[in-house]
C-alpha cells in the first residue's frame, strides 16, 4: 500500500525541487511525447534547450531571451505579491493591454515632436493604464466585496474590444491606407524604446524587470508591507491580529501588480512590438500566473522562471522549423511544466508512505 | 559587434557553406497565423506548400512554423528561418508586416512575400487574392435565393479587406433583387467558433436566410444547418462537409500557383519585387461547387458571371455607384482602379449602419 501522509511541516527542501524534478519530468515525458510522433526524441529536446543557449545562432536567440522573458518577469513579480497574500489578480493580460494604449496614445499624441520627455512620459502613462485597469477590481473588491478574479479576468475582455477599437479608429495610422493598426513606435525615435546597446536584447523593459525582482526582494524581505503580505497568505487570522489592514492591502497588491503588467505593456508595444494591432497581446498576462508559480512566488525564482519560459518558446519555434514538430506538441510540453509542478508540488506538504497504515 | 554585421556574415558563412556542400535545395519557409488544421486561412496556405513540395520534389525543402504570434514573435521566427538557410520565405498575415521588412533589410539575399500588405522592398514582394470576384458571385446567388428579403453578414473586422466584400455582394444582390437587405454583425476575429455561431444564430434570429461568413471556422455553416433553410458559402476553404445545404458554393483561397511560380523564380534566379493581386482569372481564387440546392438557371448566371470576372469583360465595381452617404463613387461605365478597392473605407449606398471605428 502507498498512501500520502501530511508533513507535520512543509518540506523545504521540496519546495525548491520541485520545479526542478517538474523540469527534469517534462523532459523525459516530453521525449516519450516528441518520440510517439516519430521525431527524434534526444534531439528535440536539445534543439529546445540548447540550441537557443549555445547553437550556432546564440549569439541572436540570447538577447532574444531577454526580450521574450522581461514581460514575463516583470508581470509575474507583480502578480507573485498578490498571489503570496491571497489575492488574486487572473486578469493581468487585460492591465498590460491598457498599459499599451496609454503608453503609446501619449507617445503618438506627441508625433512628430522629438522630445527627451515623451518617453519618461509614456512610461508613466503606461504604468497609469495599468493601475487603472487593476484598481478596477480591487475597489469593487473593497467596496463591494465582489471576487477580484473574475471582476479582473472578465476585464481582459473588455481591454482586448478596447484594444480592438483603438487599432481601427483613434490610435489607427492615418498613412496606414485604411489599414488597421498605429504607426509604429520604432520609426518615432522619442518614443522608441530601443535597445540600449545593440544587438544586445537589453532595452528598458528588461531594465525595469531587473530592477522590479531586486525591488519585490527587499519588500518582502525587509519591508513591513512585505511582512504583512506573507503573514496575511501564510495566516490571516494571525495578521488581522498583527494590526494588518486588509483592504489597503488589496489596493496595494492589486495596484501594483497592475503597474508592473501596464509598464510591461508600454515597453513592449514602444520597443519589440512598435505598434497598437488587434492581436498585440499574445498572452503574456496568462503565461505570467504560470512563471509566478513556477517561480515559487519568489522573485529570483520568479527570474530563472521566466527564462525558462521564453527559452521553451524560442526553442519550440526553431523544434518547430527545424524539426518539424506540430506546434500542438510544444504547447502540451509546455503545459507538462505545469502540471508537473503542481502534482510535484502536492509533496511539499504530504509524503509517501509505504507499507499498511497502522492501526490506530 | 552590430547585429546587422553578425547577422549578415552569419548569413554569409551559410552561403559560403551551402556552396561548400553542393546544397542545391530551394528551402522555402512559411509563417503561419493559425495552425495548419483550422480548415481555413492557414489551411490553405498549406496546401500551397505541400503543391510546392509536390511540384518540385528533391529540389525543394520547406520548412513552417504555425500559430505564430503577430509582432516580435514572428520577427524572431523569419529571422530564425533565414538563419537556418532559407532562400525565400512566405509571411501568411497582414500583421507580419513591419516584422518582414525588418527582417528583409537584415537578410538582403533572402527573398521574402508577404501576403495582403502594402509595403515592399527589393527583397519583399506582396501577393494578395480579389476575393471581392468571388464575393459578387455570391451576392448573385444570395439575392436571387432570398426569401425574407434578408441577407446577414458575418464581418470579422472592419478593414478595406472585408468593407470590399461586404460592398461586393451587396452590389450584385441588389442588382438581382432590389429589395435585398444587409444585417451586418461585427465578431472582430478571424477564426473563433463560438463567437461566429453567436453571430450567424443573431443574423438568422432576425430573419436572415443567406449567412455569408469573413471569418475563418466552419460554425456559421454548422448553425445555419441547425436553424434549417438558411444558406452559407464556405470561406477560404471549400467547407464541402456542409454541402449541399448549407453551405450552396464557397469561395477558395487557391495559393499553390503563386507559390510554386515564385519557388521556381527564386530557382532560375529571375524573382524580383512585385506586388501580385490576382483573382477568379489567375486562379487564385476558387469558386467551390455551386451544389444542387441552387435552382439551374441561377447556378448558369452565377457561372456566367464567374465567366466574364474571369476573362476581364466585367469588373465587380462598375458604375454607375453611389457611396452610402450619396457622393459619386463611379460614373457610369467606370471600374474603380486598384488604389481605390485597395483602400476602401466606406459602403455603397443601400448598405444600411456605419462602419465602425
Amino acid at each position: 500500500m502507498v498512501r500520502l501522509e501530511k508533513r507535520p511541516q512543509a518540506s523545504q527542501a521540496f519546495s525548491w525541487a520541485a520545479p526542478v524534478l517538474a523540469v527534469l519530468a517534462t523532459m523525459v515525458f516530453g521525449g516519450l511525447l516528441f518520440a510517439a510522433l516519430g521525431k527524434d526524441p534526444l534531439a528535440s529536446i536539445a534543439t529546445i534547450f540548447w540550441e537557443p543557449l549555445f547553437g550556432d545562432f546564440a549569439f541572436y536567440y540570447r538577447p532574444q531571451l531577454l526580450i521574450k522573458g522581461a514581460p514575463l518577469v516583470l508581470i509575474a513579480i507583480g502578480l507573485s505579491l498578490g498571489f503570496k497574500a491571497g489575492i488574486w489578480n487572473i486578469g493581468a493580460e487585460g492591465q498590460y493591454i491598457m498599459g499599451a494604449i496609454f503608453g503609446a496614445g501619449v507617445g503618438l499624441a506627441f508625433y512628430p515632436t522629438e522630445s527627451v520627455l515623451i518617453f519618461p512620459l509614456m512610461v508613466l502613462a503606461g504604468a497609469l493604464g495599468g493601475w487603472i485597469w487593476a484598481m478596477i477590481p480591487a475597489v469593487l473588491k473593497v467596496k463591494f466585496g465582489t471576487n477580484e478574479i473574475l471582476v479582473s479576468l472578465m476585464l481582459v475582455y473588455v481591454a482586448e474590444q478596447f484594444l480592438a477599437s483603438m487599432a481601427l479608429g483613434l490610435l489607427k495610422n492615418p498613412e496606414g491606407f485604411g489599414f488597421p493598426g498605429s504607426r509604429n513606435l520604432q520609426q518615432y525615435p522619442s518614443a522608441h524604446n530601443a535597445e540600449l546597446i545593440t544587438g544586445s536584447g537589453m532595452h528598458w523593459g528588461v531594465v525595469a524587470a531587473l530592477i522590479a525582482v531586486i525591488f519585490a526582494y527587499v519588500l518582502l524581505a525587509r519591508h513591513r508591507l512585505g511582512f504583512a503580505i506573507r503573514v496575511t497568505g501564510e495566516a490571516p487570522r494571525a495578521a488581522k491580529f498583527s494590526g494588518v489592514n486588509p483592504v489597503r492591502l488589496v489596493l496595494f497588491c492589486m495596484g501594483m501588480s497592475g503597474l508592473l503588467a501596464g509598464l510591461a505593456g508600454m515597453f513592449e508595444v514602444a520597443g519589440p512590438a512598435g505598434q497598437i494591432t488587434i492581436d498585440f497581446n499574445v498572452g503574456y498576462g496568462f503565461t505570467a500566473i504560470i512563471v509566478a508559480f513556477l517561480g515559487r512566488l519568489h522573485p529570483i525564482g520568479i527570474l530563472l522562471a521566466g527564462g525558462l519560459m521564453a527559452l521553451t518558446y524560442i526553442g519550440g519555434d526553431i523544434a518547430q522549423s527545424q524539426l518539424g514538430l506540430p506546434a500542438a506538441a510544444i504547447q502540451v510540453f509546455q503545459g507538462m511544466l505545469l502540471f508537473f509542478l503542481l502534482a510535484f508540488d502536492l509533496f511539499t506538504n504530504y509524503r509517501l508512505r509505504f507499507g499498511r497504515a497502522e492501526v490506530a | 559587434m552590430k547585429l546587422s554585421t553578425l547577422l549578415a556574415s552569419a548569413a554569409l558563412a551559410i552561403g559560403l557553406a551551402g556552396g561548400a556542400f553542393a546544397d542545391d535545395k530551394t528551402k522555402v519557409g512559411f509563417v503561419f497565423v493559425g495552425p495548419v488544421g483550422d480548415g481555413g486561412w492557414t489551411y490553405e496556405h498549406n496546401q500551397g506548400r505541400l503543391a510546392v513540395e509536390k511540384e518540385f520534389g528533391d529540389k525543394v525543402e520547406t520548412v513552417f512554423v504555425e500559430n505564430v504570434a503577430e509582432g516580435p514573435d514572428s520577427e524572431r521566427v523569419m529571422t530564425q528561418m533565414a538563419l537556418d538557410g532559407a532562400d525565400l520565405i512566405f509571411t501568411t498575415s497582414f500583421g507580419y508586416m513591419d516584422p518582414t521588412i525588418n527582417v528583409a533589410a537584415k537578410f538582403p539575399n533572402v527573398k521574402f512575400e508577404h501576403a495582403t500588405g502594402y509595403k515592399r522592398a527589393d527583397n519583399v514582394s506582396t501577393y494578395s487574392a480579389r476575393f471581392y470576384e468571388g464575393r459578387a458571385i455570391q451576392g448573385h446567388i444570395a439575392g436571387k435565393m432570398t426569401k425574407s428579403n434578408i441577407i446577414g453578414y458575418i464581418g470579422s473586422f472592419p478593414i478595406p479587406e472585408v468593407i470590399r466584400g461586404i460592398n461586393s455582394a451587396y452590389i450584385h444582390a441588389k442588382k438581382v433583387n432590389p429589395d435585398v437587405e444587409f444585417k451586418i454583425v461585427w465578431a472582430y476575429t478571424w477564426f473563433d467558433p463560438a463567437k461566429e455561431a453567436d453571430a450567424a444564430k443573431v443574423l438568422i434570429e432576425q430573419g436572415a436566410d443567406v449567412v455569408l461568413q469573413h471569418t475563418d471556422s466552419t460554425a456559421p455553416q454548422a448553425a445555419a444547418q441547425e436553424a434549417g433553410n438558411v444558406i452559407t458559402f464556405g470561406q477560404a476553404s471549400d467547407m464541402a462537409q456542409y454541402a449541399p445545404m448549407p453551405r450552396v458554393s464557397s469561395i477558395i483561397d487557391n495559393w499553390a500557383p503563386y507559390y510554386i511560380a515564385r519557388t521556381k523564380a527564386v530557382m532560375d534566379g529571375t524573382w524580383t519585387s512585385t506586388d501580385t493581386w490576382d483573382g477568379i482569372g489567375a486562379g487564385m481564387v476558387g469558386i467551390g461547387e455551386i451544389t444542387d440546392a441552387v435552382p439551374a438557371d441561377v447556378k448558369a448566371e452565377a457561372l456566367a458571371l464567374k465567366a466574364s470576372i474571369a476573362d476581364g469583360s466585367y469588373h465587380p465595381f462598375t458604375g454607375p455607384l453611389k457611396k452610402q452617404d450619396g457622393s459619386d463613387f463611379l460614373a457610369d461605365g467606370e471600374t474603380a482602379d486598384d488604389g481605390t478597392l485597395a483602400g476602401m473605407n466606406f459602403y455603397v449606398e443601400g448598405i444600411t449602419g456605419d462602419i465602425p471605428n
